[in-house]
């Protein structure tokens, strides 16, 4: 899970799609990678029961099993934490990939929080994956900066696919805020999935607990809807998602 | 050329702006091409069809297109006549009475030491 630019919700998108994952029972991991700056268990309410990070598995210093951490919520939910006091350099390419291989045969999905920007903790944290899920929201700086890390994770011949945070329907409608429609053609990317701007995700992340926990929210249905695709279903965009007739069609057109 | 046209006729909402203008610093990312260099490629591009024909100035679109890792330049000129103008187009301060049009072709790209009516 990557986006280039900060703060576009890529640890929330990582917390909330590996939930519906694991909610759906596959064995999931989280990973971590944005060293120094950890933050996925503080999104997913985990942060008082970390006792190893990454760099301590790479460093030998305790084995993979003992630094996951299980979410009691969710039964096959794991998460990998970062380390907090070290920097992206204490860690390789290749260990971060080996940490990474050894964790896909634990698991059915491991989803890698990717650090913003493109550099040696970006470069890590693809190292090992097999698929690159670009997070971006409808902004031009964010746009921008998922053009370039496309760019990059292509470059490494890893598939991409979209998913669009913070859509707000009634300013696309109005032209304020650019569609689903657009940011899928500039980027020219497969879409995933379209989470809309909803302030109860605030509240959730305040308390630590996925939004997904909840399936009566609105977001918890866009979340499930994102991870049955990634299970291969086909999943219609509904109509707050809605893509114009025209578009599909080049999008289908696109496609084959 | 284009956004002089769109902000003279009609508002445009800023989602079309922005796309506008993300499609043109994502194909100069993509190029390593500063915008500015994006606008003069169409200024002499539009300079060089009217040496050969003449070309309705106003209505001249140019844009970028990508597909997939291509990208694609699309012009819409449409042509008013295919003789070449006998003279420039007026509407521009010229360099001058001197006879000009002969000489005046050069190979490198620094159009803008021209009087260039597209600029």
């Amino acid at each position: 899970m990557t986006s280039g630019k900060g703060g576009v919700g890529k640890t929330t998108t990582t917390v909330n799609v590996g939930a519906a994952l694991a909610k759906r029972g596959h064995r999931v991991i989280l990973v971590d990678a944005d060293i120094g700056l950890r933050n996925l268990d503080l999104v997913l309410g985990l942060e008082k029961r970390i006792v190893f990070d990454l760099v301590e598995v790479v460093e030998g210093r305790c084995q993979l099993k003992q630094a996951l951490i299980k979410d009691k919520r969710f039964e096959s939910l794991q998460i990998l934490p970062a380390a907090q006091t070290r920097d992206k350099d204490s860690v390789t390419e290749e260990q971060f990939a080996r940490v990474i291989s050894d964790l896909a045969e634990m698991a059915d999905f491991v989803l890698i929080d990717c650090p913003a920007g493109i550099e040696r903790g970006f470069r890590n944290a693809i190292a090992g994956a097999d698929e690159a899920i670009i997070v971006t929201t409808p902004e031009v700086s964010a746009i921008r900066d998922a053009d370039r890390v496309i760019g990059k994770v292509s470059e490494k011949k890893l598939p991409v696919r979209l998913i669009i945070n913070r859509i707000r329907p009634e300013m696309v409608r109005s032209g304020d805020m650019l569609s689903v429609d657009d940011v899928c053609e500039i980027l020219s990317a497969e879409l995933l999935g379209i989470i809309p701007d909803d302030e109860e995700v605030i509240d959730t992340t305040n308390r630590g607990e996925p939004i997904v926990l909840d399936p009566t929210k609105r977001l918890a249905i866009m979340y499930d809807k994102i991870a049955r695709r990634i299970e291969g279903e086909i999943v219609p965009f509904s109509n707050l998602e809605a893509r114009g007739f025209l578009d599909r069609l080049l999008g289908g057109l696109k496609a084959g | 050329m284009i956004d002089l046209f769109n902000r003279l006729f009609g508002k445009q909402t800023s989602s079309a702006t922005a796309k506008e203008r993300l499609r043109l610093v994502l194909l100069s990312d993509h190029l390593s091409l500063a915008p500015e260099l994006v606008d003069k490629l169409k200024a002499e591009l539009i300079e060089v069809l009217s040496r050969y024909v003449e070309v309705d100035r106003t209505k001249i679109e140019v844009n970028f297109e990508q597909h997939d890792s291509a990208i694609a330049m699309m012009a819409n000129v449409p042509i008013l006549s295919m003789h070449p103008p006998k003279v420039e187009t007026p509407t521009h301060p010229g360099g001058g009475d001197a006879p000009k049009r002969p000489r005046r072709r050069r190979k490198r790209p620094t159009a803008t030491s021209n009087p260039a009516p597209a600029s």
